[in-house]
């Protein structure tokens, strides 16, 4: 059998979520780069798959991918996999008794838990399961509430909900090693979170912004459209010190309209701080400021660890920055009072993202991060659109579906090189990012989608012309 | 504001061209107790401006034995992080403003937040 020739080295198990699929490969490859750790999948490795067998890794590598991941439910040393069951016990039978027997042994307790995806399973079938397992030498006592050792069948269906076979693809046995973080995605949820806004990023993406970020202790991390600070919530759970600038006054103040229903203004203590203070992480917290992304108020050096960010697309949020192209008149004195508003304009969404990706190149620390979301409109797009930059590369764009016409990207780049004085000019002759120029292109097309009469009357007469 | 963030402050008002670092005016300064992360101190030190930190901690009062110049072997010294830990992350500024040294515009400080916007006809 293929399974035996790799045993001189453990293989560990992944469980993950069958959900944000794009995401799970840069998260774990995030994750494992934060130790320095390849990603070296086993043969016939399936991106699409929930189950996914590396090689080259210690138990420890595991822990630590694990208490992080939020694509992950759970890992395992793999101690037997194949195509069938008698496979599996073959598989099984040829693993190295010294690796079982310090779990086994008379004195331990354990449990056997069975785990079948794409298929729900009788109760009855499960027992006879792992009665079926029987000819592992067990000989510890059985715990089912306190086991010092956990051990799981997995059973993969296949991934079509409507062509479940009766019998499992793969089955795979291993030693329960930790948990993934699902659980940040309903103890951090925006439901109820102190201050949110109405563009506030759900949790469990925002944690994986994090994790693509490779976000780590005692970094120092930025946000440029912080909004309510969803981000800077993820990225300081995880020992990050974060800042943030907004344009929006009253979001920074928390002030203004709320975005819940039911509560009509913003109570006092709604602000990003309390909103880290809920999760115990108000150490975390550097500052907030009123500030223009366009009008960067940084001095010229390599502060940031990380810059994560959602910039405002114009639907929800406008996309806005100082300044006129209108004749301005200045109070007669030459002054402004305190409660002036500058003027703002549109920002175009081509000089979004050449601005943060310039901005990147010039405050990331070497190796450093650039982690944002890109606007897509899904029948225009190609890999060649994503904006480029010589001291950035890319390392990751997952694609996240809002319409049948539109989605989003996530977009994860890494500094390799320090800005000379020309980088700074190249992607303005680059044509990728021309799908982004003009007048707020993405919002009109984001719009178009919505008027379906239109596209069926565009389908009508061209049946009508053949 | 921390003065961890008013060191890498710096004036953008058009045609500044030494903005750095800001005046900073205030009318009311709290310390707030942080927990002490040596690590994280140590890894900020290279990366500030050693006097403009020593300057803006004088203008507030909160200098207090803050050397001058920064000490060698500082990772290892625990006594001089915890004072650079309470100068960066401690003491805030909740009134006031920052002011360009240059062209002498205020961005006035709030609730502990700057508001760093430019008018339009400065941008």
């Amino acid at each position: 059998m293929a399974t035996s020739s790799s045993r001189s080295c453990l293989q560990y198990l992944l469980h993950l979520a069958h959900d944000n699929l794009d995401f799970r490969l840069p998260e774990i490859r995030s994750l494992l780069g934060l130790r320095a750790k390849p990603f070296h999948p086993s043969e016939n490795f399936n991106e699409q798959s929930p189950f996914w067998c590396l090689n080259s890794l210690s138990e420890e590598d595991v822990r630590s991918v694990m208490a992080r991941s939020v694509c992950s439910k759970s890992a395992f040393e793999l101690w037997g996999h194949g195509h069938t069951h008698s496979e599996l016990r073959t598989s099984l039978l040829n693993y190295p008794s010294e690796k079982m027997s310090p779990y086994m042994h008379k004195e331990s307790t354990y449990k056997i838990d069975i785990c079948s995806f794409n298929k729900t399973l009788l109760f009855a079938d499960r027992i006879k399961k792992i009665d079926a397992l029987e000819y592992l030498p067990f000989e510890g006592a059985v715990s089912l509430t306190s086991p010092q050792h956990t051990f799981c069948l997995l059973e993969d269906y296949g991934t079509d909900p409507n062509n479940i076979p009766e019998h499992p693809n793969y089955i795979y046995f291993g030693r329960w090693i930790a948990d993934g973080q699902r659980e940040l995605i309903q103890s951090f949820s925006v439901k109820n979170r102190h201050f949110i806004g109405n563009t506030s990023m759900n949790a469990g993406l925002s944690f994986i912004m994090a994790n693509h970020a490779k976000v780590k202790e005692n970094d120092l991390v930025f946000d440029p459209f912080v909004g309510t600070g969803s981000l800077l919530v993820a990225c300081s759970h995880f020992g990050a010190y974060v800042c943030g600038t907004d344009i929006d006054y009253n979001t920074i103040h928390g002030k203004g309209r709320s975005s819940r229903k039911n509560q009509k203004w913003r109570g006092p203590d709604e602000n990003i701080r309390a909103n880290l203070r809920q999760y115990g992480t108000e150490k975390m917290y550097v500052d907030v400021m009123v500030s223009d992304a366009s009008k960067p108020v940084w001095r010229n050096a390599a502060l940031f660890d990380a810059i994560i960010t959602d910039p405002p697309y114009g639907i929800r949020e406008s996309t806005r920055k100082t300044g006129s192209n209108k004749d301005i008149t200045k109070p007669p004195d030459g002054t402004y009072t305190e409660s002036h508003v500058p003027v703002s304009q549109v920002y175009h969404l081509s000089d979004i993202f050449s601005d943060l990706l310039n901005f990147s190149a010039h405050h990331l620390l070497m190796g450093g991060r650039l982690v944002y979301w890109l606007p897509v409109y899904r029948p225009e797009y190609s890999d060649e659109m994503i904006p480029g930059h010589p001291c950035l590369r890319q390392i990751s764009n997952c694609e996240q579906a809002l319409s049948s016409h539109t989605s989003r990207r996530l977009i994860t780049m890494e500094k390799i090189k320090e800005p000379e004085e020309l980088d700074g000019f190249t992607h303005l002759s680059d044509p990728r990012s021309s799908p982004y120029q003009g007048h707020n292109t993405f919002r009109e097309k984001y719009f178009s989608g919505q008027n379906k009469r239109s596209s069926k009357e565009d389908a009508r007469s061209a049946v009508d012309g053949k | 504001m921390k003065l961890l963030t008013h060191n890498m402050l710096t004036s953008h008002v058009k045609g500044v061209t030494k903005g750095y670092p800001l005046l900073i005016k205030a009318t009311e300064v709290k310390v707030n107790e942080v927990d002490f992360n040596p690590q994280f101190v140590s890894r900020m030190i290279p990366k500030l401006e050693w006097s403009a930190l020593v300057q803006a901690a004088d203008q507030l009062g909160h200098r207090q034995d803050l050397p001058g110049d920064l000490v060698p072997d500082y990772e290892k010294n625990e006594d001089f992080l915890k004072k650079v830990h309470r100068v960066l992350l401690e003491v805030e500024v909740l009134e006031g403003c920052l002011q360009c040294p240059e062209s002498g515009r205020e961005f006035p400080i709030s609730r502990g937040i700057p508001n760093m916007l430019l008018n339009e006809d400065e941008v």
